[in-house]
This record gives C-alpha cells, structure tokens and sequence, in this order.
C-alpha cells in the first residue's frame, strides 16, 4: 500500500523543520528524499515512520508493524552479534523464528555477510554495518520501507549491494522513501521530492523535475563575470550558467530529457524551446546549451529560490548583455 | 598548551552539569560532614517501667532522656518499645536489681548508654562508700542507687559487620537499580537505537519493563549474594520474617530502579547518568544512617535523610534481621518506601513514555489504514 504525508510542518522551538511539505510514496515504486543538511529530510522521514509528531498536517500509512525504518544512527546494538540483532528485530515484529532465521540468512548471504554473521556490529565496517541495518529494516517485509541516508559514507561496491536490497524490496510490492544527498541515485528514483531549508523545492519524476526547469542550462569553460556568476556552478571541469526562462517542458522539454546533449558540439545550435526562453545577447561562443540533469535542476531550483527570497526580478529581465 | 587550557575552559563551560557537580559537591561534602557526620551520641532515649519508674526517671540525666515513663508496664513492653525503635534504652524496675535493656543494634547509642551507665555506676559505689549521699559531681547524672543488671538486646557483642550488613543490602539495590540501570537506559539514546525501539510495535510500557527486569533480576541475586556471605561469613543473625525482608526489599528496589530509568531520562549520555547517580548515591549511604547514626545527624540536615529511600529501607532490613520487627511494627517505613516509590515511577514513566513515543501519545492505535491526524 501507498503512503502519504499531507502538508506536514514541524516545530522545534523557533526553528521550523518543515513547511507544508506533501509526499506521496506509491508501492513497488522508490521515492527519493533529496536535500542538503538541515533540509528536512530526516523530520519528514521520522513523521512517516511515526516516530515524530508532526504540529499540522496528516499522515497515512500502513500500520506501525508493517514499517520499516532505518534511522540516520542505523538502530542497531554495536554490542551485539549480526544474528543478534536481527534476532531482536525479529522477535520485535513478532516473527516466527524459524521465517525469521531462513529470511535473515537468504539477505546476508544476498549482502555478502553470511561471513559476519556472529561479529559484533561494532566491529564491522560502515558498509557492511548499512547493509545489516536495512536488511534489518525489512526483515519483517514491510508495506512502507523508510531509509534514512542508507548510502551515505559507503563504499560504491556496498553501494550497489545496498541498491540490490532495495530495488528488491520495491520489486516485492513495496512502498520505498530514502533519504539521499546523492543525485546520481535520486535519478534512479521513480519519484524525487527535493527539500530546502524545510521547503519543498521540487517534487515528481527525476523527469518531470528537468522538465520544469525555469530556462536554460549553458555549459562554459570559465565562471563568467557580472551577475551570470551568481547563477553559474562548477561541474565536473567546467561550469554552468544557467538563463532564467519559462520551464524548459513548456513545449519540447519532455522529449530531449535525458537524451544526448544536443549542444556537445559547442557550434551553439539551440533547440527549439531554448530559443523560446533564452534573453537575446548570450552569445553562441559563450557557452553550449546543453540538456540539464537532475543536478543542475536541482542547482537552478535552489538558485531560483534564492533569487525570489532576494526580491530580485531578474528572473524576469535579460541580463546576458553585459557577459558577453 | 595555552590552546589545550582554553579549549578545556570552554569545553567546560559547555557542561553544565560536570560544572555544577564541581561546585555543588564539595558543598555537599561540607554540609554532610560537618553537620551529619557524627559518631558521638548526645542523648539517648529512655523508657523506664515499673513501680518505682517516676523514681528512677527523676535520677536519670544527661546523655539519658526519659521520653516515656509507664509505672504500670513491665519487661515485655520494655522489651517492645526498644524492638519497634521508639527508644534506645528501656528501664525495667520493681526488682532489687532493675533490668535495663539497650537496643545494640543502634551501635552508638549503645555503646555511648554503656559508658554513661558505667560512669553511674562507679559514681554510686563510690558514693555510698564514703558518705552516702549522691555524687553530684559524677558525670552523667546522678548515681544509681543499685547496681542494675545491663542487658544489650539484638546485639550483644555491639558487631559492626552486624548492623552494617543489612544497610549493606540497601547499597547494592542502589548500586544496581539506580547506577547500572540508568547506564543500561541511557545506552539506547546514544547508540540511537531508542528511535529504532520508538517505532517497533511494541508497547512503552513493554520497553519499560523489558529494560527494568533484567535488572530486577540482577538485583535479586546481588541481594541474596550479600545476604548469604554476611550470614555465612560474618555471621550477621536473620531473626525476623524473610517475607517482610523480601516486601521492603522489593518496594526498595521499585524506588531505585525507578530512579534509575527517571535519571536516564533526562540523561544525554552516560556520563551524565553516572554523574547523576552519584549524586543520589552519596546523600544516601552519608545520610541514611548507614555509617552514622540518623540521631547524631544535625537537625537542620535530618529532614534530608527522611527524604532517601535507604534510610527506610535500613531501618526495615535493621529490623528485620536483628530485631524481628514484624510488619505491624515497621509499616510507617514500608508507607514512606511506597510514597517515594509512587513519586519516581510515576516521574519516571511519565519521562520515558514521552521520549519514547511522541508521535504515539496523540495516536493511540492505528489500524491498517489509518491517518494521523496532528494539529489540524
């Protein structure tokens, strides 16, 4: 079954975690929860696994023995042994014992940790102990799987190991929700809701989310100078500039998405919604359009943000002229 | 190392509590010490029966104080009053020798009434050997007129081990129940599993008592270890009832673990929980008469000790083991051990309850598909 969080906002104190932030996590389906530090990711994730009281706003879910939940610290006894903890996990869940030592032994052998098996958790390295701690969030197998930054400071093998047990889980029929700074795995969500300073920023698919980029995405050797700098980021060797616009997925923004960068070759050869959207006077030599991903979505609905809470209006007025 | 200091100062000054323990148990120290911390016995209570009692309380001064004198009583009431703890020391009279009864398992008070009578005593023979009139000078009082015959009740070879032991008892149960069950609480908010526990289907009070038996258990078999080595080993006599024993030993230890578990709530990490216990810990083996007697302490810190569980829980095990006081004669501690014990479970369920699930309080059951409402 799916899960939802309606409007929710949390308090603590004077600081404000969420504002109004909605999500819906469809079964069989993984839904990212993208966002910086101090984004709200963690908040939202506890009100779903009901470990936090949300202040307004709604939650509906499965019941509490049909969640499973991987908080950020892991939840696991470092003093106890793999099979330890998972046998209280089990028994928690009122798992039969014998279900609950086929199953445990089928996923660390999947995990690669049959071998771990009576180490203390204490002992065992940060990816081998995140693999452990999500095995032991959906031993019970779960409606609503909650992941808590599952991948962060893994190893890339324990990470792919880590995205087996997961996409497995949502293979089974489950409603999956992780919290990630990575957007290299966002992209592979069916779902992404980016958070920000307890805002959402952007919510659907990786898809949709480039498709409703405001304007264009140019790549440049160098930051450039005058205001364009404030809207450019560095990526990879080069930079990004980005030209505020009407959303990209206005017209013609769906069907390039996620395609080869029609701009590679530099020659400045701007498809159709670009021309659309993009302020005159940015010349072709400037820079090649190119087709944004998540990441640079993401970067332009925060810089977008920021523009806003500024009260500039220069996302409404040219402003390319003078960078040239 | 100029660095190293500032740092240090700072880091201090980020906890508070390591800061208030530095200031504020040294001047506990002080006040116990100086006002609690007393051997000598000023006075000792007397009743005094018998036909000649208003005669005998006239001659009885200083360190004596007659609190009751009942002409018409004779030994076994004496022998009850000194049993139930009303008194130190009972005066029987009547015969040509009177009886007086001193209750050894008030150590001190016994062996300060002990010198007190002997110094009587000389002080009469000496008196009637030379002029027949009562020494006045003789410290103590006036000279006893006969020699009486000195009886020390529940403790007659005025053992140490022996009155220690019991209140040894309350030690342990404090040690387990209150210093490693706050750790064994406190552990779950460190390590961030108590989150984990928060949104299992388990009920609070399910967690409650699963952290709190397997100390229970601990505790059960730290108690009896003391009190199998201390009647084997040293000796130490168990008169009274085991179930009256095993009712004051049980209440004591809701007390403790509940104190345990309510420290740990408003514990950080086990530092902090340590640093807390020991706060409770000290006052209680200071003040609860265990070391010192409860009637040496100065009276402006008395009403300290009647707020520690382990002064109750002494006086009943005391009771108990030397005196065979029954329940009848022991209530007013059990009722006071049950008040204490209502306060901190209470406190301390209350204090677990909320931490361990605040999404759960405003949503009690949730079914298969049940929405959350909060705020709205």
């Amino acid at each position: 079954m799916s899960a939802e969080a309606v409007d929710l906002t949390v308090r603590f104190g004077a600081v404000t975690a969420l504002a109004g932030v909605s999500l819906t996590a469809p079964p069989g389906r993984v839904t990212a929860v993208v966002g910086g530090d101090g984004a709200g990711k963690t908040t939202l994730l506890r009100c779903l696994a009901g470990a936090l009281a949300p202040d307004a706003g709604r939650v509906v879910g499965p019941a509490r023995e049909k969640i499973g939940y991987l908080p950020a610290s892991s939840g696991l006894y470092p003093d106890l042994t793999v099979t330890e903890n998972l046998d209280f996990r089990a028994q928690g869940y009122g798992l039969p014992r014998r279900v609950a030592r086929q199953r445990a032994g089928e996923y660390l052998e999947r995990a690669g940790l049959t071998a771990a098996a009576d180490r203390l958790v204490g002992r065992l390295s940060g990816g081998m102990r995140q693999k452990l701690a999500v095995i032991a969030a959906l031993l019970h197998r779960p409606d609503l799987l909650i992941l808590d930054e599952p991948t962060t400071g893994v190893d890339p093998v324990s990470r792919s190991g880590l995205w087996w047990l997961i996409a497995r889980a949502a293979a089974d029929g489950c409603a999956v929700v992780l919290a990630t700074t990575y957007l290299d795995e966002a992209e592979r969500c069916a779902g992404v809701l980016v958070l920000d300073g307890g805002l959402p920023l952007a919510s659907g698919s990786p898809e949709e989310i480039v498709a409703a980029l405001p304007g264009t995405v140019r790549a440049v050797p160098a930051r450039p100078a005058g205001p364009a700098g404030d809207r450019a980021w560095r990526r990879g060797g080069g930079w990004r500039v980005w030209e505020p616009g009407p959303p990209r997925g206005a017209d013609a923004g769906g069907a390039d998405a996620g395609g080869p960068d029609p701009g590679g070759t530099g020659a400045g050869g701007p498809d159709a919604s670009g021309v659309a959207g993009r302020p005159a006077g940015l010349a072709a030599g400037a820079g090649s359009l190119i087709t944004p991903d998540l990441q640079d979505a993401v970067t332009v609905a925060a810089l977008a943000r920021q523009a806003a809470l500024a009260g500039q209006s220069e996302v409404a007025r040219p402003t390319g002229a003078g960078t040239a | 190392m100029w660095a190293m200091i500032v740092k240090e100062f700072r880091q201090l000054r980020r906890d508070r509590r390591t800061l208030a323990m530095m200031i504020v148990l040294p001047v506990l120290l002080l006040v116990v010490l100086g006002y609690a911390a007393s051997f000598d016995v000023k006075t000792i209570t007397v009743a005094v029966a018998g036909p000649q009692a208003s005669v005998v309380s006239a001659t009885l001064h200083a360190p004596f104080e007659v609190t009751v004198t009942a002409p018409a009583q004779g030994a076994a009431w004496a022998r009850n009053e000194l049993r139930d703890g009303h008194t130190e020391m009972a005066v029987v009279t009547g015969s040509a020798h009177p009886l007086v009864l001193i209750d050894g398992s008030q150590l001190f008070a016994a062996r300060a009434a002990l010198t007190a009578l002997s110094g009587l005593e000389r002080a009469g023979a000496s008196g009637a050997s030379t002029s027949g009139a009562s020494a006045s000078g003789a410290p103590g009082g006036s000279a006893l007129p006969v020699t009486p015959t000195v009886q020390v009740l529940y403790n007659p070879g005025l053992t140490t081990s022996d009155i220690m032991i019991p209140g040894l008892c309350g030690v342990v149960l404090v040690f387990v129940g209150t210093i490693i069950t706050s750790l064994g609480v406190v552990r779950e908010r460190q390590t961030g599993t108590l989150e984990q526990l928060a949104v299992m289907p388990l009920r609070p009070r399910d967690v409650f008592l699963g952290k709190i038996v397997p100390y229970f258990l601990v505790a059960t078999v730290d108690l009896g270890i003391v009190l199998a080595v201390g009647i084997a080993i040293f000796g130490v006599p168990f008169r009274g009832n085991p179930l009256v024993f095993a009712l004051g030993a049980l209440l004591f230890l809701f007390v403790t673990l509940g104190s345990g578990v309510l420290i740990s709530s408003v514990s950080q990490n086990q530092g902090q929980a340590i640093q807390l216990a020991m706060m409770t810990l000290l006052p209680q083996i200071l003040l609860s008469g265990l070391i010192f007697p409860l009637s040496s302490i100065a009276a402006g810190v008395r009403w300290i000790a009647y707020l520690l569980p382990l002064t109750y829980f002494n006086i009943i095990s005391r009771g108990v083991m030397l005196k065979a006081q029954p329940l009848s004669s022991l209530w007013p501690s059990f009722l006071f051990l049950g008040l204490l014990g209502a306060v901190v479970v209470t406190g301390a369920t209350l204090r677990f309850r909320s931490y361990l699930a605040p999404a759960r309080q405003r949503r009690r059951s949730r079914p298969a598909a049940a929405t959350q409402e909060a705020g709205a």
